[in-house]
């Protein structure tokens, strides 16, 4: 109670840290273009060279906010399903969420080309890998929603999302030795995850889905809290159970499926940005965690970003692969350093 | 023995029957269960493990569906209770670990308030006082920052009761407080239970296998017993010959003078 105010500053400061990032994230790239111009290149103002601007505001722009808008939604799934599974290991792909999103668009990808007498060669597009990775991890949601009914055991719904994964990687494994290798290429490719090839209807888009999970949450923090008890202290609060768990798992779907759908599987921000938020905030009221994760995730997606555009050469690195480089010895330290995880 | 002159009934049960329903039968665990506790009175419900002491508290405590019966908390059905209302009523100390044990002690205690404040959980200044009150009533004063896997059973168990205890209601439950402590803090945990509800006229209601304990700091005592249910004061249920009959006589013997069990040689 009395650390509001340390809270407060530390989130400003969290905050002043993702603009700092923003900015970083976008005067940094392939093409080098010095720091001036890019600043002059968001404010409007003019530039020596007209491609600077087009750079700026078509490709890196996009891509950062695609980046922060990644990053903060898988946090903030990371940390809902992590208190609604009472379980610190739980991340968006844990629940299954994301293997669906993958079976979606592996069928989508290489599905086609097994049957492509009945399909046009052309139709895998940005759009409708979108639309296939949103049914793929919906589906799973719709299980998981009806599978949670059924069992109350929170455990027997997390062993059950893995089962998800293991399925998936085997129809997909099934599917990649069928295919061809430009299609297998292309599924590898989408595997990889992006945050650079949005549009900004694209943008928008993800926006909303994503605005709609943040509201969800925060009608839910009160729940959330009382479920840090177990649920059976959580309905003697007055809290109703079925239908708090079901805001939040739908939350849950709409950040974790709506993101993969648009950027590709994404490791390890949604377990490890929770525990990294955890170290600064000491604190387990989700009326300061919600802000506090959604801000420390669209830095460190940022941050991920910058690294995988490798600045100023013309390579980029599948920025799924840098989250887990980054990711996974945060979570062995945490381990490590406090012997247990706890949330 | 003690001077209560407000007999106000805060907790009354009748033909009680309690179990599971499944979708082919229902289980029923213990019937015919009766009883009727006063304001600020500390009771307690024994009986040999597996009798239904815990389902009959979770009954009451709303946690599952009676079978049949009638259970009135200031003369009210219990079925007439909102979620909240029922919330501002009863609370419970369960047996069941807690989800997350990196709450601080304050923030789990604050916790206890969730049936009064706004959507987001906003504690008022009320709710502020009241925190205050538990952890002052509790002892919990020097413990207040620590997290919750730093505490031994026996502070956890007391952080436990203030939480219950900042929930504000007119009965507490809890499931056997005492189970997993010593000796010294089983006593530690039922005095204070009795200061409690002395003090505060809170009427409060637990499960134990401590029946010696119970006795001497307990007003009332509702013994389990298979087929029939024994309710009243410890030593009214001596004089009743009640205890004799919880164990096999081979095992156990119950002693009416020193009100404790001697083993069989």
């Amino acid at each position: 109670m009395e650390n509001t105010a340390k809270y407060k500053v530390s989130l400003l400061l969290l905050i002043l840290a993702l603009v700092i990032c923003f900015v970083l994230n976008i005067s940094l790239g392939s093409v080098s273009i010095p720091f001036k111009g890019t600043l002059n290149a968001i404010l409007g103002r003019g530039v020596a060279h007209d491609s600077w601007e087009y750079i700026v505001w078509n490709y890196r722009i996009p891509k950062a906010f695609t980046a922060i808008l990644v990053g903060s939604g898988l946090a903030l799934s990371g940390l809902l399903m992590q208190t609604l599974f009472r379980n610190p290991l739980a991340g968006p792909f844990v629940l299954g969420i994301s293997s669906g999103a993958s079976l979606g668009a592996a069928l989508l990808i290489m599905g086609s080309a097994l049957i492509s007498s009945l399909f046009s060669y052309g139709m895998v597009n940005d759009v409708s890998l979108a639309v296939a990775a949103s049914i793929g991890s919906f589906s799973v949601l719709l299980v998981v929603v009806v599978v949670s009914y059924r069992i109350k055991d929170t455990m027997a719904l997390l062993i059950i999302g893995l089962m998800f994964g293991s399925m998936t990687a085997a129809i997909v494994s099934v599917l990649s030795y069928f295919t061809d290798a430009e299609k297998l290429q292309q599924y590898i490719y989408w595997s990889f995850g992006s945050v650079g090839n949005l549009s900004w209807s694209q943008l928008l888009l993800l926006l909303i889905i994503i605005l709609i999970g943040i509201v969800l949450s925060i009608i839910s923090i009160k729940p959330l809290n009382a479920f840090l008890l177990g649920e059976n202290y959580a309905q003697s609060l007055g809290v109703n159970l079925k239908r708090s768990r079901y805001k939040i798992i739908i939350a849950t779907g709409l950040l974790a499926g709506g993101i993969t759908a648009f950027a590709g599987p994404i490791a390890f921000i949604g377990l490890a940005v929770p525990h990294l938020t955890r170290q600064i905030f000491n604190t387990t009221d989700h009326k300061v965690l919600v802000p506090a994760v959604l801000v420390y995730g669209a830095i460190l997606m940022l941050i991920c970003d910058t690294i995988a555009q490798l600045p100023t050469s013309a390579n980029v690195l599948p920025i799924n692969a840098i989250t887990s480089i980054v990711g996974a010895p945060v979570v062995i330290w945490l381990l490590v350093r406090k012997k247990k995880m706890i949330f | 023995m003690n001077k209560k002159i407000t007999t106000h009934t805060a907790l009354k049960v009748e033909n009680l029957s309690i179990g599971y329903f499944s979708k082919k039968n229902t289980t029923v665990i213990a019937d015919g269960i009766n009883f009727k506790l006063q304001q600020g009175e500390l009771a307690a419900i024994i009986g040999v493990n597996g009798i239904g002491k815990s389902t009959l508290l979770r009954t009451l405590g709303n946690v599952q569906a009676k079978l049949s019966g009638s259970i009135q908390l200031d003369g009210k059905g219990l079925k007439s209770y909102t979620p909240i209302e029922m919330a501002s009523t009863i609370s419970v100390v369960l047996t069941e670990p807690l989800a997350s044990k990196n709450l601080t002690v304050v923030e789990l205690i604050a916790l206890g308030r969730q049936p009064y404040t706004n959507w987001i959980g906003k504690l008022s200044e009320t709710d502020k006082t009241k925190i205050q009150e538990a952890i002052s009533m509790v002892g919990l004063q020097s413990l207040k920052n620590k997290k919750c896997y730093e505490l031994s059973d026996g502070q956890l168990q007391r952080v436990m009761i203030a939480r219950a205890l900042a929930q504000d209601t007119s009965i507490i439950l809890l499931d056997e407080p005492t189970s997993h402590l010593d000796l010294h803090h089983k006593v530690q945990i039922l005095k204070l239970l009795k200061q409690i509800a002395h003090k505060t006229s809170k009427t409060i209601l637990v499960t134990s296998h401590e029946i010696e304990m119970t006795i001497q700091l307990c007003d009332k005592i509702l013994i389990m017993n298979k087929g029939s249910h024994e309710f009243g004061e410890p030593c009214e249920l001596i004089q009743k010959k009640s205890f004799e009959r919880l164990f096999p006589s081979d095992t156990v013997a119950f002693d009416p003078k020193t009100g404790s069990f001697k083993i069989k040689k």
